[in-house]
């Protein structure tokens, strides 16, 4: 049963790290807009553009061409 | 227009950045989102804009002094979008961040109870092949785990139960937390003792049940909480302020403070309580007290909040609430009726209250038996505690929050928004109805009574000619407009009414002088005011007056034919309430009726055994709707109204009352069904943890299978059948 000596540690490691990244994520706010998140998948336009707004992890991308916005 | 509009107050300053909240209407899908994002960022100077779809609500964040709040506003609405600047309550963001706590110790036991199952279900399954020394190992490596998960994640229960003791009470958390500490406890102790059992997966998978019935539970409520902040906000109004130069400011009703002096113009609503300083005017307040006549107001004439302003402009100085005796009255009452009704125990706490006692009875006899069969201490105190860990109230405790989610997931959808956790109970019990008759069974502004007797072109440009002029009666008529477009060259003359060059034909709106007719006879009805047009040679006169909502007529009569008692009790004159009332051919009304006497009738209704349910609006009705047993208000109700009515309804029928009823009758039999499921468990479970044959195994399987059971046949509402029509319930079966 020696095993357990490094499979104990290695098994509640791996519990806590899934712990911290759910604390995390909590923090960062991605439960305050669970449905919006469903939809923004949708939007493409980040393929041209990704560089996201420093400090926001889930910030949101910025559309250059969109049929959808309104020409300035 | 919202140039001069002052909306400083919901701005604020974080670090060189001004960050404002909006509500905004209309989002619907993904391309609002993107549309709204990505419009606002190319505006210079705003440096983050960021949509939340949940609560239909955008952060908007500037560089300092770059923008005024209105310009955001401006290009909202150039991209096409309402929106409206938002102040979070402070209920919402206490509300918000319980929610949080609420995930948090749902989180860690959710991690606590996979990783001690995961050690437990090895010990179960080694068997004879596990050693001693790994099994108390693996209890000892549980109880590392076990024991700050749960001094953590168990927190809500404890403080609950603490408080509920305190109180000299008992309510559902006592027993909850109580079978925690001693499946934990005697847990420790048995590892001490080298023992075979060890129950630290069982409290966990307890605390991680209860903790997401908790949490569905407070997600539902912040919901609806944030609905009802929009609407708050989509409603707030503007007052014209005179600032100390003697300028005129549009400010919002919010930012208002007692000694201000505002002015109203005709067609406003007078936005705060006050008292008239100059001017002479006549004001409508059937949203105050639900009377349908003006009243005449001079100087010195106090005024309330949600009166129209009629005739003429006055100034008015806003008074701090219950400086006069409406509004004191009206408090005083709100007092002794919120007091009386904080006395209703919910469904969750009778049970508890029956079943703490049964339970701990229960437990002590186990004890009292082994010993008198001759078991050592140690033996009858263990079985007596695995008999309080397996009754331990899991799926008594998620049985009415669960059928809560989705009942008030059911209502939410069908535009009812519930104020308080323990209403469906309450609607659920009700059997006589009581209606306010001004805005609650007619609709909230006056419409034109005699449509249908009048041509529909003639009506339609009388509508369109009423879209230029900003008085009341004008506005009621331009409700039937169906092409938005005003006439060009529309002029209004103040006081006599408005003109226009319609097909080359001069067309007319106003006072019969005004229109070159005679004057009728003799008014229409009491409560109606005329209004004349004429088009060339064509003319026509309108009756304005409160119409009663599209289907108050259906709707009364569903309700009285499923078994309710329909009363109508309004504060306007009789005169005005019998035609309503015969038109909804309801037998038993009052009129004339102030706060006072509105209770007073709820008490006598009370007194004999009736279970009232209030729908009303005004503040005259506030009281009202606080002491009944349960209430309703429609959304165009005043704040105060809004604010002690159990659920506020969206929208301009009064359906919503029939479906909020089916509703609550039908969560209320789920719930007393959820309660027997859990009845019937406990009653099989008890004896095998008395006879002692009680393994943690078989308290994992019983617990999780219990709770799952009543979840799922909460569930089962959820896919059925639309709730059946509503009918009072006997008062024979009472839990």
């Amino acid at each position: 049963m020696n095993v357990l000596i490094y499979l104990v540690p290695i098994a509640l490691g791996l519990g806590l790290t899934g712990l911290a990244g759910f604390l995390w994520s909590l923090r960062a706010g991605q439960y305050d807009d669970l449905e919006g998140a469903s939809l923004r998948i949708l939007s493409n336009d980040d393929l041209r553009d990704a560089a996201p707004v420093p400090g926001r992890s889930d910030a949101s991308p910025h559309g250059r061409t969109s049929t959808l916005t309104s020409p300035r | 227009m919202s140039g001069t509009l002052d909306l400083s107050m919901f701005v604020t300053h974080d670090n060189g950045t001004d960050r404002m909240d909006l509500a905004v209407e209309g989002i619907g899908c993904a391309g609002c989102i993107r549309k709204i994002e990505s419009g606002l960022q190319k505006v210079p100077g705003i440096v983050d804009a960021r949509v939340n779809f949940t609560n239909r609500r955008l952060a908007v964040g500037w560089r300092e002094g770059n923008l005024k709040p209105a310009d955001v506003i401006d290009e909202l609405a150039r991209i096409g979008y309402r929106a409206h600047p938002f102040r979070p309550e402070q209920v919402e963001s206490e509300e918000k961040r319980q929610g949080r706590r609420l995930i948090k110790c749902l989180g860690v036991a959710g991690f606590a109870a996979m990783n001690v199952m995961l050690l437990s279900v090895s010990v179960w399954s080694g068997g004879v092949d596990m050693s001693e020394e790994t099994r108390d190992f693996f209890h000892w490596l549980s109880a590392l785990i076990a024991l700050p998960a749960a001094a953590y994640s168990g927190q809500p229960f404890f403080q609950s139960a603490w408080r509920a003791l305190r109180n000299f009470n008992v309510n559902m958390d006592v027993p909850i937390s109580l079978g925690v500490v001693l499946a934990l406890g005697l847990s420790i102790v048995e590892t001490i003792n080298h023992a075979e059992h060890a129950y630290f997966d069982s409290a966990l998978m307890l605390l991680f049940f209860l903790l997401c019935g908790r949490t569905l539970d407070h997600a539902m409520r912040q919901k609806t909480r944030a609905v009802a902040g929009n609407l708050a906000a989509l409603k707030a109004e503007v007052a014209h302020r005179f600032e100390k130069n003697g300028e005129v400011v549009m400010v919002p009703v919010a930012a208002l403070t007692s000694g201000d002096r505002l002015l109203v113009r005709p067609g406003e609503r007078i936005a705060a309580d006050g008292v008239v300083i100059s001017g002479t005017s006549e004001l409508d307040e059937s949203l105050v007290t639900g009377e349908t006549a003006h009243r005449t107001v001079i100087a010195g004439a106090s005024v309330h909040a949600g009166s129209l302003n009629h005739s003429g402009a006055i100034t008015l100085r806003v008074t701090a609430a219950g400086a006069d005796t409406l509004l004191a009255d009206v408090e005083r009452l709100l007092e002794e009726a919120t007091a009386a009704k904080s006395r209703y125990m919910r469904l969750a706490d009778r049970a508890a209250k029956l079943y703490a006692p049964v339970v701990h009875t229960a437990a002590a006899l186990t004890a009292i038996g082994w010993l008198l069969a001759g078991a050592s201490l140690h033996q009858a105190i263990v079985t007596a505690i695995a008999v309080l860990i397996i009754t331990c109230p899991c799926a008594l405790a998620l049985a009415i929050p669960a059928v809560q989610v989705i009942a008030s997931g059911a209502m939410f959808r069908a535009g009812i928004i519930l104020n308080s956790g323990d209403a469906i109970e309450r609607m659920a019990e009700i059997d006589t109805i009581v209606f306010d008759k001004t805005g609650t069974l007619t609709l909230p502004e006056p419409r034109v009574a005699n449509a249908r007797e009048i041509a529909p072109d003639i009506l339609e440009t009388a509508a369109r000619l009423a879209l230029s002029s900003h008085h009341p009666l004008a506005a009621a008529l331009a409700q039937d407009v169906k092409d938005r477009t005003p006439f060009d060259g529309a002029v209004e003359e103040p006081g006599r009414g408005v003109r226009a060059m319609v097909d080359g034909e001069d067309a007319r709106l106003g006072s019969p002088a005004f229109c070159c007719l005679p004057q009728p006879a003799e008014p229409a009805a009491a409560d109606a005011s005329t209004i004349a047009f004429r088009h060339g040679t064509r003319c026509a006169i309108f009756h304005i007056r409160q119409t009663l909502r599209q289907d108050a007529v259906e709707v009364v009569k569903a309700l009285s034919a499923a078994g309710f008692d329909i009363h109508i009790l309004s504060g306007d004159r009789p005169a005005a309430v019998a035609p309503i009332a015969s038109a909804l051919d309801v037998g038993q009304w009052q009129g004339a009726c102030n706060p006072a006497e509105k209770i007073a009738f709820l008490e006598e209704l009370k007194a004999a055994g009736r279970r009232v349910l209030m729908v009303g609006d005004g503040l005259n009705d506030a009281p009202a709707l606080a002491a009944a047993h349960a209430s309703m208000s429609p959304i165009s109700a005043v704040d105060i109204a809004q604010a002690h009515a159990d659920a506020v309804f969206l929208g301009d029928k009064l359906q919503p009352v029939v479906d909020a009823l089916g509703t609550a009758r039908w969560a209320h039999r789920l719930m007393l069904q959820n309660l027997w499921l859990a009845v019937v468990y406990n009653i099989l479970a008890v004896p095998i943890a008395m006879a002692g044959l009680v393994t943690p195994l078989i308290a994992a399987a019983a617990m999780s299978g219990s709770s799952l059971l009543v979840t799922l046949n909460a569930l089962r509402a959820r896919s059925g059948r639309a709730p059946a029509a509503a009918r009072p319930p006997s008062h024979g079966a009472r839990p």
